[in-house]
């Protein structure tokens, strides 16, 4: 563990620490924006780093899952679809952000569920919007588009205006209503 | 007092009040009233309007502040807002309506008793507004009947109390005991029954400006109702 010296400077000290100690280098990459520590995961890695986060290092909330569609994307070499986490410690008031890309044609992640209940609607959310699938989630289906919906709104290749399924309704006429 | 004339009557019934007069021969002694069934019937509709609030957005605010002792649409006899439709003979639809809650706005919509009428509030709900998206309908014209429409983001108290005038002038001209609406909206509807049957891309123009939507050209060119919109 690190002293408290080196906490008043980098609140993430303890936590990369305990990374470090339970997996050796090499599993994450890190990078900074502003006081946002984001690590970097392959998805093989995911479940067991995400349970060593919250049993060892108390992150206790699973504060937000979201995903990213990068298709198109300036200068962009990693996956086409990245899944952050956002971690909080309920204790020190630390934020950690996890990120992990997967990529077509079948984008599939391990669920999140198993290690925070919260994570059951926001994984439906992400499977709605993007179709990423979460193996292992308890219900996975459609949150908020409709069930007959068959596309995934917020990939980069789907109209903004939709495939035509805000027309696809019959047309009540006066007489017949 | 035959059923179907009240067009030529010209509402505010009931009429001629006062002296005995003498209409097309027949002697109609003092205190009588000379009008039309329908006349009478319409006259007694349009004043007591029963709204169902169809309200998604922020448009409901100002339909709340309408029904509110400031702008008190009671004034106009159309108080008695009935959350269930079947109480109900207006539709006022305030507030954009995603593509997911358009079968619930039709199935209330064929849940409400004849005869009904339905305001369009607002740019959401006439046009689709700023949400031009997959999710949200692009004007609840093109799935139910509507009888008034009322511009604004949102609109202010006044227009609403002015569409609920419009909408009485409207059944005072058109209500009829056998169920007929207004000629202009017969036509239109035979029009959108012509057009729904056609496969999607090949409706049929009737006449000038409705190629597109009705009266409204898009700007990025004609419009083809129900086929892929993603130009």
């Amino acid at each position: 563990m690190s002293t408290a010296t080196n906490q008043a400077t980098d609140p993430h000290a303890a936590t990369l620490a305990t990374l470090a100690r339970v997996f050796g280098d090499g599993v994450f990459g890190m990078s900074h924006f502003r006081d946002n520590l984001r690590l970097f995961l392959p998805p093989s890695r995911l479940i067991e780093v995400l349970t060593v986060l919250r049993d060892e290092c108390r992150f206790a909330l699973l504060a937000e899952l979201g995903a990213t569609d990068y298709l198109g994307y300036p200068g962009w070499t990693r996956a086409r679809f990245e899944v952050h986490y956002v971690l909080l410690n309920l204790d020190t008031a630390e934020r950690l952000v996890i990120k992990t890309g997967v990529d077509d044609p079948k984008p599939e992640l391990p669920s999140a569920v198993p290690l925070w209940l919260g994570a059951d609607w926001m994984e439906r959310e992400v499977f709605d919007m993007y179709g990423i699938t979460f193996t292992g989630h308890p219900d996975l289906r459609r949150i908020l588009m409709p069930d007959e919906f068959t596309a995934f709104p917020l990939r980069k290749d789907y109209p903004l205006r939709g495939r035509g399924e805000r027309h696809n309704f019959p047309r009540l006429t006066r007489e017949e209503s | 007092m035959a059923i179907g004339s009240s067009r030529e009557s010209h509402g505010h019934a009931p009429g001629r009040m006062g002296q005995g007069s003498v209409t097309s021969g027949v002697e109609v002694p003092e205190n009588t009233i000379l009008t039309t069934i329908d006349s009478v019937v319409s006259w007694c509709r349009k004043f007591s309007l029963w709204p169902m609030p169809f309200a998604t957005a922020c448009c409901g605010i100002e339909l709340m502040a309408v029904g509110a002792s400031r702008f008190d649409i009671a004034r106009f006899g159309a108080e008695v807002m009935r959350f269930s439709p079947r109480q109900c003979d207006l539709m006022i639809v305030a507030g954009r309506v995603a593509m997911k809650m358009l079968p619930v706005l039709q199935r209330i919509w064929l849940q409400m008793p004849e005869p009904k009428w339905c305001i369009s509030m607002g740019a959401c709900a006439s046009t689709g507004g700023v949400f031009d998206t997959y999710a949200v309908v692009q004007g609840i014209d093109r799935f139910i009947p509507v009888d008034v429409y009322i511009p604004g983001c949102p609109p202010r108290p006044e227009q609403i109390l002015r569409s609920i005038l419009d909408l009485q002038a409207k059944v005072q001209r058109g209500g009829t005991l056998s169920g007929l609406g207004l000629p202009e909206l017969i036509e239109r509807e035979r029009m959108l029954e012509e057009k729904r049957n056609q496969p999607p891309g090949f409706a049929l123009a009737r006449e000038r400006g409705d190629e597109d939507r009705f009266g409204y050209r898009l700007p990025g060119g004609p419009g083809t109702l129900g086929v892929d919109e993603s130009r």
